[in-house]
């Protein structure tokens, strides 16, 4: 068990940095993007010069994972190597690189716990053995039902609701004791979807004594009618072209 | 578009050049620098040692090793000195306490994961990281954890890999990206879990692969054949060439006993920088299998007897009395030395035979002028050229060493290449231009699309690979290739630029050339008495039945199979000698070993044999051959040197048909070429690892590269 639970180790998100052909993720598990994520990517390429097309490498990996149910199989590095004109090492290397790259199939639901100081200080490790005791799996496992994965992740930038978690690398849940992560296991297994946010019943990050500055809605627009200042800069273009026109007249008629 | 987004990226950081040189220095000293030098190659210049292990002359500078840092005055943190210019003034400091112990931080961490394993590496003793460990590092480690173990990757039958031993250090991978294009390596992972491999598994494979043990400063890749046989304390280092590759570049030969253990690289700009192919490095061990080691005389039922070389020598002394000398034909085998063909020539003369050939139906070349059978533009050419045609040749196959210059011409210098003739996977950019030799008389009327490309390019360049004049249109094929390089300007006299290359696969050719052989005889007619010096690949029809045929070579292979008397003579390893490249430049092997058995140099041989037919030649030892040498080609005794060729044409235009046939490559299996790779366990083994398909009974059906 222990050399098992070494072997799936995976150190920063990843749990091995090479390749093993497996029946559902090998060179010939069929790939392709979808038409909608094509045009995605015509507009991601016009973002870099033509010959500088590996910058999108990322962007492209990112497609591709949430196309996949959260993770990049082989086929499509494959195939964003093909698009992008680079070798397809280059891709793995990119991919292995980045923690938050999957590699491998995860759950429904990727539980991503941070784990640096604050989160540490303010609870995490009691969120992990919840999630652990409730969903039946330990660190970098994906639960039988195939709804869990749970991870170990570092600073997620949270740190006044510590601790927090963020699930497929989208939603985030904040301010989180060991019952509220068990009761948002359970609506998810029972298919609802919890608050996204603070689960402590505070708004964002304000302080314990609630709301103190910026109460009243900031006029960051100062009072300016568009339309007019529109209209006047046409009336200067048409001022100024009247007047060389007219100087022109004039130089003609001293000639 | 493709195309065009690398020539722009290839210009897209070109900033202006300053010219002068700059002052750096270096522990106190001024040295004058190149301004786009490292600090690196300043310190190396003011002859101060920085230690390092990811810098590489010949690749691109990547900085992760971390071990040359040094500190430089008026900066607050050391500095890795490989990726660093200099800049005016500068001061660097690589004796301070701040280098030494940032070094010693490095060597540490380096070390954090590296086996104590030196005892059973095979890398030891010639490791940097031994060395550098021993002179830059802390005595004592502090690392208490466990060691890293990373999985061995699969790098062929030739790299050995143990890459628990990797310090990362990227060389290999940027060797295959850079020199061999094959982009195959990379780093996966991150931080501890870094690997260099090639994350989807598979064999890394190409005709480059040996240069890699080269390179790696750790023993994480090794020699393979050569594993623990020996150490490098141990072994004798003779400075030779290699003449199995055509281009002879500059080996080292490591011998321990009797014996060679291994073929390494030596540095020669003009040839081959320091790499050489797989075949050049790991072909020798055929030089201890299948050797002929005694003279042998084929009786009637077809076994063999074995004479004494007094005997043998008579017996075919009565043989040679028995024929005239038109009814003799001598054929010059693959790896002969200029001694041996002068001392063949000489002695065929006297017996009065003019029927000497290079080799049958070899090349069809005149030897009356140098440029018409040389490479003219020198390999170093490569790199001035702007534009390279290739006709008929398999750069990638027939001269590895080539091609790796040309891709690098490619890249550095945006060569344009074009290729006419089978169509591969050449490791860079090129035009196919057409299969058969139509395309060449598209090109000579003008109407090939690469006609204009051709026509605009300043420094022009056309290889042409010796399998075209192998052909039987050969004479016509060529001719018109040089009808095609005087249209369009290849040869330019004003910029000193002769064009016109020919790229041989046997040395022995270009020493038949060079001392005035023709192949002048009727290729139908029956000889009576065949003499084959160390001629092998050839087709058995081409030696008529009932012909006396005396084979005098190193391998029991085709020639000493068909052969009635058999002399066994010394390779390339086993006797002192000159070769010609096809450049035309003239370099020494050496003796590394002493031949097997009976074995002899293959002119000593010769000169014995003119004894016993009362033909004495007027040699006796090397510098009086050389001599002779010297009478009939003065330049063959400059070595190591060029002699300059005419910038202009002398040749007269063949009238002949050009068959529209398909220009093919010749090499079937880059390992197996010759009588001694054949005879290679090593080569046997690459053969089938890197070429099932065409080299095993047992897998029928695996696609071909």
């Amino acid at each position: 068990m222990l050399a098992a639970r070494h072997f799936l180790r995976r150190t920063f998100s990843s749990a091995l940095a090479t390749h093993r052909d497996t029946a559902y993720n090998n060179r010939d598990t069929p790939f392709d993007f979808t038409e909608e994520n094509y045009q995605k990517i015509t507009t991601i390429l016009t973002h870099y010069p033509p010959q500088y097309k590996r910058s999108a490498t990322i962007n492209l990996l990112y497609l591709a994972q949430k196309q996949c149910d959260g993770w990049v199989p082989l086929a499509a590095m494959n195939k964003i190597a093909k698009i992008l004109e680079i070798s397809e090492m280059d891709v793995y290397e990119v991919c292995s690189f980045y923690t938050m790259f999957n590699r491998e199939p995860v759950g429904k639901y990727h539980l991503q716990v941070c784990g640096t100081t604050p989160c540490m200080i303010r609870g995490a490790q009691d969120i992990i053995k919840t999630i652990e005791h409730e969903c039946g799996i330990i660190k970098d496992q994906t639960s039988k039902d195939g709804l869990f994965t749970l991870t170990e992740v570092e600073c997620l930038g949270c740190c006044a609701n510590a601790p927090m978690l963020q699930v497929n690398g989208e939603k985030v849940y904040e301010d989180l004791t060991p019952e509220t992560m068990k009761a948002m296991i359970d609506a998810w297994k029972a298919g609802k979807e919890p608050k996204v946010g603070p689960q402590n019943g505070r708004t964002c990050a304000e302080g314990i004594q609630g709301r103190t500055t910026l109460k009243a809605q900031p006029n960051v627009w100062p009072d300016r009618d568009f339309a007019k200042a529109k209209d006047d800069y046409q009336k200067r273009l048409e001022a100024e072209a009247q007047k060389k026109k007219e100087e022109a007249a004039a130089a003609a008629a001293k000639k | 578009m493709l195309k065009l987004c690398q020539k722009i990226s290839r210009h897209f950081k070109t900033s202006s050049r300053l010219l002068n040189n700059i002052e750096v220095f270096v522990d106190g000293t001024p040295v004058s620098v190149a301004p786009d030098y490292s600090i690196l190659q300043a310190c190396q210049k003011a002859g101060v040692v920085v230690p390092h292990f990811c810098f590489h002359e010949r690749l691109a500078v990547s900085g992760n090793c971390r071990m040359c840092i040094v500190e430089i005055e008026k900066m607050p943190k050391v500095m890795t000195a490989c990726s660093m210019p200099v800049s005016p003034g500068m001061r660097i400091n690589t004796k301070s306490e701040k280098t030494y112990n940032a070094r010693g931080g490095v060597m540490e961490f380096l070390l954090a994961n590296h086996p104590l394993d030196c005892p059973i590496c095979d890398q030891g003793g010639e490791c940097d990281l031994q060395d550098q460990s021993a002179l830059y590092g802390y005595k004592i480690g502090r690392f208490m954890e466990y060691k890293r173990a990373v999985e061995d990757k699969n790098y062929g039958p030739l790299v050995a890999t143990v890459m628990t031993r990797c310090i990362h250090c990227t060389r290999c991978i940027r060797f295959y990206e850079e020199v061999a294009g094959i982009p195959i390596l990379g780093t996966t992972g991150r931080g501890r879990e870094t690997e260099v491999g090639t994350y989807v598994e598979k064999m890394v494979h190409s005709e480059l692969s040996g240069n890699l043990v080269d390179l790696c400063p750790v023993g994480a890749l090794t020699n393979a054949p050569y594993a623990f046989t020996a150490r490098p304390w141990e072994l004798r280092n003779v400075m030779s060439i290699d003449p199995t590759d055509s281009i002879t570049p500059s080996i080292e030969i490591s011998c321990k006993g009797g014996e060679v253990k291994r073929v390494l690289p030596r540095l020669h700009e003009e040839v081959n920088e320091e790499w050489i192919h797989d075949r050049s490095r790991h072909a020798f061990d055929g030089l201890k299998r299948q050797r002929l080691n005694a003279c042998l005389k084929k009786k009637a039922d077809g076994s063999y007897e074995e004479l004494t070389w007094k005997d043998a020598l008579e017996v075919l002394a009565e043989e040679v009395s028995k024929t005239s000398g038109n009814d003799m034909v001598g054929i010059i085998g693959e790896f002969m030395d200029v001694e041996a063909v002068v001392a063949f020539r000489d002695l065929m003369y006297k017996l009065g035979c003019e029927n000497i050939d290079a080799k049958k139906n070899g090349v069809k070349l005149s030897p009356d002028f140098r440029n018409n059978y040389l490479m003219n533009s020198r390999i170093s050419g490569i790199e001035e050229a702007d534009l390279l045609l290739v006709i008929g040749a398999n750069l990638r196959l027939d001269s590895p060493v080539i091609n790796a210059r040309v891709r690098k011409a490619t890249v550095l210098n945006g060569l344009n290449v074009g290729l006419i003739g089978t169509d591969d996977y050449l490791t860079y950019d090129h035009t196919h231009l057409g299969t058969s030799t139509s395309a060449l008389t598209d090109l000579l009327k003008g109407t090939h699309p690469f006609a204009k490309t051709l026509e605009k390019a300043k420094f022009p360049m056309i290889l042409v690979g010796a399998n075209v004049l192998k052909r039987e249109d050969g004479e016509a094929v060529n001719s018109v290739i040089q009808e095609i390089a005087k249209k369009y300007n290849v040869i330019k006299p004003e910029s000193n630029w002769n064009g016109y290359n020919v790229l041989h696969n046997e040395v022995g050719t270009v020493a038949a050339l060079e001392v005035g052989i023709t192949s002048e005889y009727d290729p139908k007619a029956k000889p009576k008495f065949m003499y084959l010096l160390g001629a092998d690949n050839f087709k058995p029809d081409e030696i008529p039945d009932d012909a006396f045929v005396v084979y005098q070579g190193t391998h029991g292979d085709e020639g000493a199979s068909r052969a009635n008397l058999i002399l066994p003579g010394a390779s390339y390893v086993e006797k002192s000698g000159s070769y010609v490249n096809t450049d035309g430049r003239v370099s020494l092997g050496k003796k590394a070993i002493p031949a097997p058995g009976q074995a002899k140099a293959d002119w000593e041989i010769l000169r014995a044999l003119s004894e016993v037919l009362g033909q004495t030649l007027p040699y006796d030892n090397l510098q009086e051959i050389r001599y002779r040498i010297a009478e009939l080609a003065p330049h063959l005794i400059k070595y190591d040197y060029v002699e300059p060729y005419s910038l202009s044409w002398h040749t007269v235009p063949v009238k002949g048909e050009v068959n529209k046939t398909v220009i093919s490559d010749f090499i079937d299996n880059f390992y197996m070429t010759d009588a001694i790779s054949r005879a290679s366990p090593t080569m046997a083994k690459c053969s089938e690892a890197f070429n099932p398909a065409r080299n095993t009974n047992f897998v029928p059906e695996v696609p071909i590269r």
